[in-house]
């Protein structure tokens, strides 16, 4: 039996985090309310603040939030997990509580040996001082000791490639080789338990590839236990052996990698689109809003997965309060990584000029799907004038599944990257 | 390896806190020692003067105290034949100590958040980093009261070792208001707003113009007691006692200000154990 406990790395237990929202205050109808509300203010303002920390795994309310409730997951050393989710699933507040950042509301955590939690690269760094100093400061924010990472200094250094720039003030540093000094820290810590949240969306390719390889020398060494939370379903596949799904601050899969990858691209638009879209409602501009989005085939038959190669219709269901002459409509279509793919934009696309009703639904047809397999996002954009113009960021997104593109029969391999564009073969 | 491996924590709400977590601060004294070597390297990072400024700026002010208070006011030191300089000096440097460390650690938090809410490391290194980095501009000042002696050729008694008494209850303050008011000043951002008032209004009831002996003249022995029980009083009237000949060390002033500095001590940390897990939530 004593063996089996100490297999263990993290037991997670019936873990619960609750925070207090804000709650639309009532407006007041005359002066004399007004002025009285003023005056007794500061303590209506003490209670909200003291408020914020009474919390028990007893409270509920309006204003009560679960960002997590009833997590229960084990991890046995050596092994590497990943934690995916669509953003507000609740994955960044149970890596804090992991990480001991914030206190869970209800049920606990048990680690078993040395940790180091990834949330960020670089947190400490001050522009004032040199990549040297830098490397000690950050790393014992870290929770190293001077003499570990005297030993490790040199090795550090190698790793960044800055060595010129070491006594160099970090102010005067690029972007990238600060990422690159921290990330070289980081990859230092050696500890029994890491826990890393999406820090390699950070950089460019290159440097991601890096990163990654260190993740994977980091996890294939004897006993390291890594939990991870990404977006990127590839690097969750290829990197770990277990997985999460989180939804709505609950596990809602739990099983290896590659099931649950498959699992939540399943249900990745069902999962992802209706929520979004509601959440846009709220706290989105009230002049512009998407009431829905539809993925329709060629067909115009709703679908929930579009597929690599076939017509991809987006139909949106839209509701415009202020007007102005002109409009522009532009849907921006981003991979995993944030990075734009491609641009539909109706000012070039669209013979003539759009006349939006008061609510309508706009379609914008993209014939032949250029997208490998993968979860996009979607940003609309509608335009009048420079003054007047709506954003609606991350509004949608859709995963894509393997086709045919080229119609030669053959299912688009998974080793391409970026895009699919149309090309012909000359072979003499 | 064999021995970290063995390290064990448990995670859970309302966990039960000691009072001082010495063993978490000692594996992260490294931690401390960065944090203050970072505050010492980056205050005079690109001005011209350097550590000049520890030197300059309680200079000035002893010349003002000197003509405002000593010349216009004709405040007497008590002590007969002892120069207004020597006597303000001797408690504007350690007042100067406690005023920086006060503001510097209440606004440590708030001026950290983006760290705390990262990485996990005993919070209470924050507020006491000040405690420590203005120490070294206090050593710098002590050049200056060295030169004020000399200028005035006074000699210090025999005693001036036990100003490290006093000193150590300004520590003690310092470092428990700190901790006091960091948590406070997250939660409650009107605590920004109050030591920036608070200040001013300690240093007049501080015995930094007068010396504390005019308070037992004009007030009696009873507020002379409860006087005491603001530890800058003790603090900066023993400091100067201990380097003033003429003067008897005030054993009973510095014993009544020790204890209440050792209360606020305690119960900030107590206070600050009790608030640091909800620090990333309020920040």
């Amino acid at each position: 039996m004593l063996h089996k406990e100490t297999d263990i790395a993290v037991k997670v237990a019936n873990l619960g985090k609750a925070y207090r929202i804000g709650i639309a205050e009532v407006k007041e109808k005359n002066l004399i309310n007004a002025i009285l509300k003023a005056i007794i203010a500061p303590i209506k303002n003490f209670r909200k603040i003291k408020s914020l920390k009474k919390l028990s795994s007893t409270t509920e309310g309006k204003d009560v939030f679960w960002a997590n409730r009833n997590i229960s997951f084990d991890v046995k050393k050596g092994e590497v997990m990943g934690i995916i989710g669509k953003n507000g699933a609740g994955k960044s507040t149970l890596l804090k509580m992991l990480s001991r950042i914030t206190e869970p509301t209800e049920g606990q955590i048990e680690l078993y040996g040395r940790v180091a939690s990834l949330l960020e690269v670089g947190t400490g760094f001050n522009p004032e001082l040199t990549g040297k100093e830098n490397i000690f400061l950050n790393g014992t924010i870290l929770g190293l000791t001077k003499k570990e990472i005297e030993e490790r200094y040199d090795s550090i250094v190698e790793f960044s490639g800055i060595e010129k720039f070491i006594n160099t003030p970090v102010k005067r540093y690029s972007s990238g080789m600060k990422v690159r000094l921290a990330f070289a820290v980081a990859a230092h810590l050696d500890p029994e338990i890491l826990i890393i949240d999406e820090v390699l969306a950070v950089g460019d390719a290159e440097f991601q590839k890096k990163c990654l390889g260190k993740m994977q020398e980091v996890a294939g060494k004897e006993g390291r236990t890594v939990l991870f939370v990404s977006h990127d379903m590839a690097a969750v596949k290829k990197l770990c052996n277990k997985a999460i799904l989180l939804q709505q601050g609950k596990i809602i899969y739990e099983g290896n990698a590659v099931d649950t990858v498959n699992y939540y691209l399943q249900n990745a638009a069902s999962i992802a689109s209706q929520k979004n879209i509601d959440d846009k409602l709220v706290k989105g501009n009230k002049k512009f809003v998407i009431t829905n989005i539809e993925m329709l085939n060629a067909d115009e038959q709703i679908v929930q997965l579009a597929e690599s190669g076939k017509d991809l219709l987006l139909k949106l269901y839209y509701q415009v309060k202020e007007k102005g002459p002109d409009p522009i409509v532009i849907v921006k279509i981003k991979n995993n990584l944030e990075q734009i793919l491609f641009t539909c934009l109706s000012r070039n696309s669209y013979n003539g000029i759009m006349q939006l009703q008061e609510q309508g639904s706009i379609t914008c047809v993209i014939p032949k799907l250029p997208l490998l397999s993968g979860l996009y996002t979607v940003d609309i954009t509608l335009k009048y004038s420079q003054d007047l113009t709506f954003d609606l960021e991350n509004i949608f997104s859709f995963e894509v599944e393997r086709g045919d593109f080229f119609g030669t029969g053959k299912i688009n391999a998974d080793m391409m990257n970026g895009m699919i564009i149309y090309h012909n073969w000359k072979v003499e | 390896m064999s021995e970290t491996s063995r390290i064990h924590t448990v995670i859970k709400s309302g966990s039960k806190t000691s009072l001082f977590n010495f063993k978490e601060i000692i594996r992260y004294k490294d931690l401390l020692y960065f944090m203050v070597l970072r505050d010492v390297t980056v205050m005079y990072k690109q001005t011209v003067l350097g550590f000049l400024w520890a030197i300059l700026n309680p200079f000035f002010q002893v010349v003002v105290f000197s003509v405002i208070f000593g010349t216009v006011a004709g405040i007497s030191t008590g002590v007969h034949g002892l120069p207004y300089p020597v006597f303000s000096c001797l408690a504007i440097i350690p007042w100067n100590y406690f005023s920086t460390t006060f503001s510097a650690s209440s606004n440590s938090l708030i001026t950290t958040s983006a760290i705390f809410t990262k990485v996990y490391f005993p919070r209470v290194i924050i507020p006491l980093t000040p405690v420590f980095s203005k120490l070294v501009d206090f050593s710098i000042s002590m050049i200056m009261l060295a030169g004020i002696l000399w200028f005035y050729q006074y000699t210090p008694g025999s005693n001036v070792w036990l100003c490290f008494i006093p000193l150590l209850i300004i520590i003690i303050t310092a470092a428990g208001l700190g901790m006091w008011l960091s948590s406070l000043v997250l939660q409650f951002r009107d605590f920004r707003f109050a030591i920036t008032f608070l200040l001013p209004l300690l240093l007049y009831v501080a015995p930094v113009a007068f010396p504390a002996s005019k308070v037992q003249e004009q007030l009696g022995d009873t507020v002379y007691n409860f006087y005491a029980l603001y530890p800058m009083v003790g603090g900066i009237e023993g400091f100067r006692s201990s380097f003033l000949q003429e003067v008897i060390f005030p054993w009973k002033l510095v014993g009544i200000s020790g204890a209440s500095a050792l209360f606020i001590f305690i119960t900030g940390s107590i206070y600050f154990r009790k608030m640091e897990k909800h620090f990333a939530d309020v920040a």
